[in-house]
């Protein structure tokens, strides 16, 4: 995982490479330039040798110009490696998962991808950040500032060799009982988003249930919860300040009552004491940082575990080798197709289907009867578990995927409009479209008539998910933007069933009489959409229970029947009380 | 300390922004401490108060150490280390009460903090919980979201971090600012002068940091959004083969916030470099001015003074630039308040109704008030003069001249009179947007209407509760939403102390029991994600039973079974039928098989009634209702 997300620094290596050196010349200029604040009181002060001020203060200016150079050079580079890092993790995520296919999408689930590429990856940046300044910056101050300390006086040092471990491991025991607390923590905030989510969404039922108080009470539940355990953990986290304070309280006073009796026996100068007490905070300080990083690393672990599973997941449709860059006709066939989303739960058994280019085929059939699931593998947006599906005479598997999914386009049950103009919305089915083509195909989809009374017209805005249209609008926009196509077939899966009885024959005869080469599949509920088909195919429990026209179907098929006339009658009820 | 992440476990869509009264969002905020906590807020700046004190104490121990005990014991011939033993001792216990001042304030803090968090989020859900619809309408989800997840984070980290640490670093400030003034005026006014350059400083950078964070929060919002919209969408982008685009827009959304965050983070990171060697300059500064006054004997300046005046001067400069580094997070958490507050101050619903429903039973002729479950419902109708009427709640319907717009100057509805009498099925159809959901949305009182007038068992429905209203009206809506919990608690939302053989009866009735029973767990089986592992028509079943357990005197059906095959359909409105014998039902749908039965059928036009009548009737009356069913079924 981390050499697989390392990997993603790439042209940014440098900058991240660059700012822990320039932390590392930075830290030795803020060890440096204690040791001469110690001097100039020593030399300078102590000794009212102003020539000693000019130049040691001289050194320390130079010094700190340095410092702050190095310091904000250390700066710059971390923001520009943490930042480029940042943007490549989406760029790689975003790019795969465009590749992914429909049954990647489906396991990961769209509102996971959305967390993955947003929060996960500011948590995983700012992790990244802290690495390569912080925790890089921590332990070599530590160790210089050591160093230092045991150069100015070795023997008063060796406090140090009792505090650190003392406050390291005070740390380490707040952090391992602190942590699992802030898991939790976690995970009960997702709990507690998704109520609110929930709440947001629903919140039309939750007023017409009247259940407000019951949601309150439900919401408090969880907040308690968050109060609970967030206090745990932070009482827990509390210990650290006052464990530091002690840790270098104590050690200053030791320092003091060691230093004093090395001065008087000058074994040691006041301005060493000083620089020795200076070099003292810097020490515990970064011992107090590193823990905090190790905090931050922790946390952030699970978010780089989530975005190293969305790099590492890999599409499971591919082109073939030689693929074939042309779609013949639009004959389609499928031979002993079976199909699950899942290994273990068949949701189609032994489907063989016969279509004719520039046939219009019509698929009816009950609440999860796997009409949709059947002509998804015509586009191969999944892939049939056993036997072969045809399109123009070959094999999907054998075709180039872009080349299929050009020339099978397909409206889905569950359509989205993106937000931008009715043009731009219409273009993606045809990138250099030109106007009239936009006008003709609205007109074939019945929409532009709609889309006229707009003040805008083609230009009308339309709002993210196609909020600013109704239902029915949007799915004709979507049947034009199918068409634009100009696809060999053309698949509607479910997509008139807000658009109103006449406006849908209108559109089902502007298929017949505009389009007549294109195969047309049309899933329906509504027998009026499918009934002038060439054929309609009942399917019924993940296989098909028939195949015919209309009348003979009326004829023979009982399920069919049984559609029609629930239509037809409107249930049992015979005639009704004549009102106002 | 660092902040957790937990502040970046969302992101904000909108743009940068700062707070726009802060005297009034500090006050607000700290009044939400002062009503619970009080005694313990106290406690903490007292423990603040010792912890900081001890600190400066600390600080100037050094002074003390040299001047006091180390210089007189170099000039002893046999140095007598028993008076700074003693020094030590003393200075042992200061820093020990700052010490455990320390722990206290921080353990007090997390309960104060933690808890006001607490109440902050419950009041905002509960009032969340009684805004009008509307309000709903025009806020994104997404941007709600980000009240209870950005915005309270930031507010969390401010109140147990920057918080406490402005109360010490004030504290600290001000007594090293008066010691110092104490040691040396002269350096004191260096030292001032000094403040203020770096704060000049930190004006600068901080304003270049504050308009590349606001662009760097505008873009990453940008892109977010694109995110969202185009992963929302993925399915469609792949059907049309839109991967590169898609591609290229996200590389272009994707750049512009690295450039920016660079620059955003970049001015931040060489701020904290920055400050320090100021610091640092300013010390040599220091002993230049302090060795010149000395040397010429100007201001009485001793070399040890001027030795710890120097370290005096970095207690003073730190925690000054401590506060200067919190400003950034100060400003967004303030922001964050002044939006939490917003809501709050959101208008709730408006209610005046004060005519309840209650459970009543006959005494003799007389409607009675009683507390079981009696099945029959009446109207509590408190009047003027103190007497209290009964009206049985029988589910009649009327509208008079009603008019309605979303818009105030867009009207939806015009002029729309029906009566719907107890015991009739009303229909309503019509294209998409011709007004039929929004009759029903003004049953229930989602909207108020702007003229006319609508009577519910005779009573106007302003003057009943809107809650008691609602509760007499069951209402399965086209968007079905599920909550997570398992099949079993999503019917029992309907009815809370429903039992389970109540909720198999309403399955049953929903003709929900079959595939229900199917699932592996059955009617224990977990829903997530709004049901998404059901199927539309399913979830549609799910929402009729949640409906039926429910048990209403009027129940509106707006598309609820759109999803549903036809099949399906009749075996439930057969279920419904009985169910609803003798009780009100409304029915919207865009099938017409779904309405054919109805006692009445409203055709609705651009916000009118244009037709109305039973199937047969409006049959023989050849207009549009009969258009729409020849269209449907062109049988010839």
């Amino acid at each position: 995982m981390i050499k697989q997300l390392a990997g993603c620094v790439r042209q940014y290596k440098k900058y991240a490479l660059l700012s822990p050196f320039f932390v590392t010349l930075e830290v030795v200029m803020e060890v440096i330039i204690p040791f001469l604040m110690a001097t100039l009181i020593d030399k300078g002060i102590n000794e009212g040798n102003m020539n000693a001020i000019l130049n040691i203060g001289g050194l320390l200016v130079l010094f700190a110009v340095l410092s702050l150079t190095f310091g904000a050079l250390a700066g710059r580079y971390a923001a520009k490696a943490s930042a480029g890092y940042a943007r490549n993790l989406r760029h790689d995520m975003y790019h795969n998962v465009q590749e992914f296919s429909f049954s990647n999408i489906d396991k990961f689930q769209t509102s996971s991808i959305i967390t993955r590429l947003t929060t996960d990856v500011t948590n995983v940046q700012n992790a990244f950040q802290m690495i390569i300044r912080v925790a890089v910056r921590s332990p070599i101050m530590m160790i210089f500032s050591l160093v230092m300390a045991f150069s100015v006086n070795h023997k008063i040092s060796l406090i140090f060799l009792a505090s650190i471990p003392f406050i390291g491991i005070g740390l380490y025991l707040i952090i391992k009982n602190a942590h699992p607390v802030f898991e939790r923590v976690f995970r009960t905030y997702d709990v507690l988003n998704r109520i609110v989510q929930e709440n947001l969404r629903g919140i039309r039922v939750v007023k017409s249930y009247v259940r407000e108080e019951y949601e309150k009470s439900k919401f408090e539940k969880v907040s308690t919860q968050i109060y609970r355990d967030f206090s745990t953990a932070e009482r827990i986290v509390a210990l650290s300040m006052p464990l530091m304070q002690f840790g270098s309280y104590i050690s200053i006073l030791f320092i003091s009552w060691i230093g004093a009796r090395l001065i008087v026996s000058s074994e040691m100068t006041t301005g060493q004491l000083m620089s020795i007490i200076t070099y003292a905070s810097q020490i515990l300080m970064s011992l107090m940082m590193l823990s905090m990083i190790f905090v931050m690393i922790t946390i952030s672990r699970a978010s780089a575990e989530r975005i190293s599973e969305l790099l590492e997941e890999k599409s499971n449709l591919k082109n073939g080798e030689n693929p074939i860059y042309e779609v013949k006709n639009g004959d389609i066939s499928f031979k002993n197709v079976s199909f699950g989303y899942t290994s273990n739960k068949i949701c189609l058994s032994n489907i063989n289907i016969d279509i004719k280019s520039g046939e219009t085929v019509g698929i009816i059939g009950g609440t999860g009867s796997s009409k949709t699931t059947l002509v998804q593998l015509i586009p191969r947006l999944y892939d049939a578990t056993e036997g072969e599906g045809f399109v123009g005479g070959e094999n999907v598997r054998d075709y180039d995927i872009h080349t299929l999914r050009n020339e099978v386009s397909m409206v889905l049950q569950k359509n989205v409009l993106f937000s931008g103009t009715i043009k731009e919305n219409l273009r993606w089915g045809c990138e250099d479209a030109s106007d009239e083509e936009l006008v003709r195909v609205c007109k074939l989809a019945q929409a532009h008539e709609f889309i006229m009374s707009f003040p805008k017209q083609y230009d009308t805005y339309i709002e993210q998910e196609g909020t600013n249209v109704s239902g029915g609008q949007k799915q004709r926009l979507c049947i034009a933007r199918a068409i634009l196509k100009k696809p060999k077939i053309l698949i509607l899966d479910d997509s008139t069933s807000a658009v109103d009885t006449r406006t849908d024959s209108l559109i089902r005869k502007a298929f017949r009489e505009e389009i007549p080469d294109t195969t047309k599949i049309i899933i329906a509920q509504r027998i009026s959409s499918v009934e002038d088909a060439d054929k309609i195919i009942i399917m019924d429990n993940g296989s098909v229970n028939d195949v015919g026209t209309h009348e003979q179907l009326l004829e023979r098929n009982p399920i069919y029947q049984e559609i029609y006339y629930s239509q037809m009658k409107g249930g049992d009820k015979s005639a009704a009380v004549i009102s106002k | 300390m660092p902040p957790l992440s937990v502040n970046n476990r969302d992101m904000r869509f909108k743009k940068g922004r700062g707070p726009k009264d802060a005297k009034k969002t500090i006050k607000r905020l700290m009044s939400y401490i002062g009503k619970q906590y009080k005694l313990r807020f106290a406690l903490v700046l007292v423990c603040i108060f010792f912890s900081g004190i001890a600190g400066v104490l600390g600080s100037m121990f050094l002074k003390v150490l040299i001047d006091d005990y180390i210089s007189p014991l170099l000039l002893q011939e046999n140095p007598v280390f028993d008076g700074l033993l003693r020094a030590i001792l003393i200075m042992f216990i200061v820093y020990m009460v700052g010490t455990l001042s320390t722990y206290l304030y921080n353990r007090l803090m997390v309960v104060v903090a933690q808890g006001v968090l607490k109440r902050i989020r419950d009041e905002m859900f509960a009032h969340m919980q009684t805004l009008p619809i509307k309000f709903f309408d025009t806020h994104t989800h997404g941007d709600i979201m980000s009240y209870y997840t950005n915005d309270t984070d930031t507010l969390r980290q401010v109140m147990t971090q920057s918080l406490p640490q402005m109360f010490l670093a004030v504290i600290t400030i001000f007594t090293v600012f008066f010691v110092m003034l104490f040691t040396s005026v002269y350096l004191t006014v260096l030292v001032l002068l000094f403040i203020a350059f770096m704060l000049f400083i930190t004006k600068k950078i901080g304003g270049m940091s504050a308009s590349f964070f606001v662009k760097q929060q505008q873009s990453l919002g940008k892109l977010n959004g694109y995110i969202e919209e185009m992963i929302n969408g993925q399915k469609v982008v792949k059907v049309f083969c839109h991967e590169d685009e898609a591609k290229k827009q996200f590389d272009a959304y994707n750049d512009e916030l690295c450039e920016n965050a660079t620059q955003a983070n970049v001015y931040a990171n060489i701020f904290m470099p920055i400050m320090a060697n100021l610091g640092n300059i300013q010390y040599v500064l220091i002993a230049i001015v302090g060795g010149a006054l000395a040397v010429s004997g100007i201001g009485g300046l001793t070399l040890g003074a001027i030795a710890s005046f120097l370290q005096l001067s970095k207690s003073f400069t730190m925690p000054i630039t401590q506060i200067s580094q919190q400003i950034n997070s100060i400003v967004m958490a303030l922001a964050g308040a002044e939006r939490i507050f917003s809501l709050m101050d959101e208008n709730p619903e408006e209610d005046d109704g004060y005519v309840t429903l209650v459970n009543a039973k006959y005494d003799g002729d007389k409607l009675i008030e009683t507390s079981e479950r009696t099945g029959i419902w009446a109207w509590k109708h408190p009047h003027k003069d103190g007497s209290i009427t009964y009206t049985k709640v029988t589910g009649d319907v009327r509208f008079y001249d009603v008019d309605f717009g979303y818009d105030e100057n867009k009207t939806v509805l015009h002029n729309i009179t029906l009566y719907a009498k107890p015991g009739e099925k009303i229909a309503f159809v019509g294209a998409t947007g011709a007004g039929k959901t929004t009759i029903t949305n003004l049953i229930n009182r989602f909207y108020d209407i702007a003229d006319g007038k609508i009577r519910y068992d005779n009573i106007n429905i302003n003057k009943i509760k809107k809650s008691d209203l609602r509760r007499s009206l069951g209402i399965v809506l086209q968007d079905t939403h599920l909550f997570t919990g398992t099949i079993k608690d999503n019917i029992r939302y309907g009815k809370l102390d429903a039992t389970d053989e109540e909720i198999f009866k309403a399955a049953k009735l929903a003709n929900a029991d079959d595939f229900i029973k199917r699932l592996p767990e059955g009617y224990d089986t977990e829903i997530t994600g709004d049901g998404g592992s059901l199927s539309q028509g399913q979830r549609q079943l799910l929402a009729i039973a949640r409906a039926a357990i429910a048990d209403p005197p009027v129940m509106i059906l707006d598309e609820a079974t759109s999803s549903i095959d036809t099949r399906t359909e009749a075996i439930v409105q057969k279920g419904m039928d009985a169910l609803m014998k003798g009780r009100t039902v409304f029915v919207i749908a865009h099938r017409l098989s779904t309405v054919q039965n109805s006692d009445v059928i409203m055709v609705l036009d651009f916000g009118r009634i244009i037709e109305r009548g039973n199937h047969e009737m409006l049959i023989k009356e050849k207009g549009r209702y009969y258009q729409l069913y020849m269209g449907a079924f062109e049988l010839e």
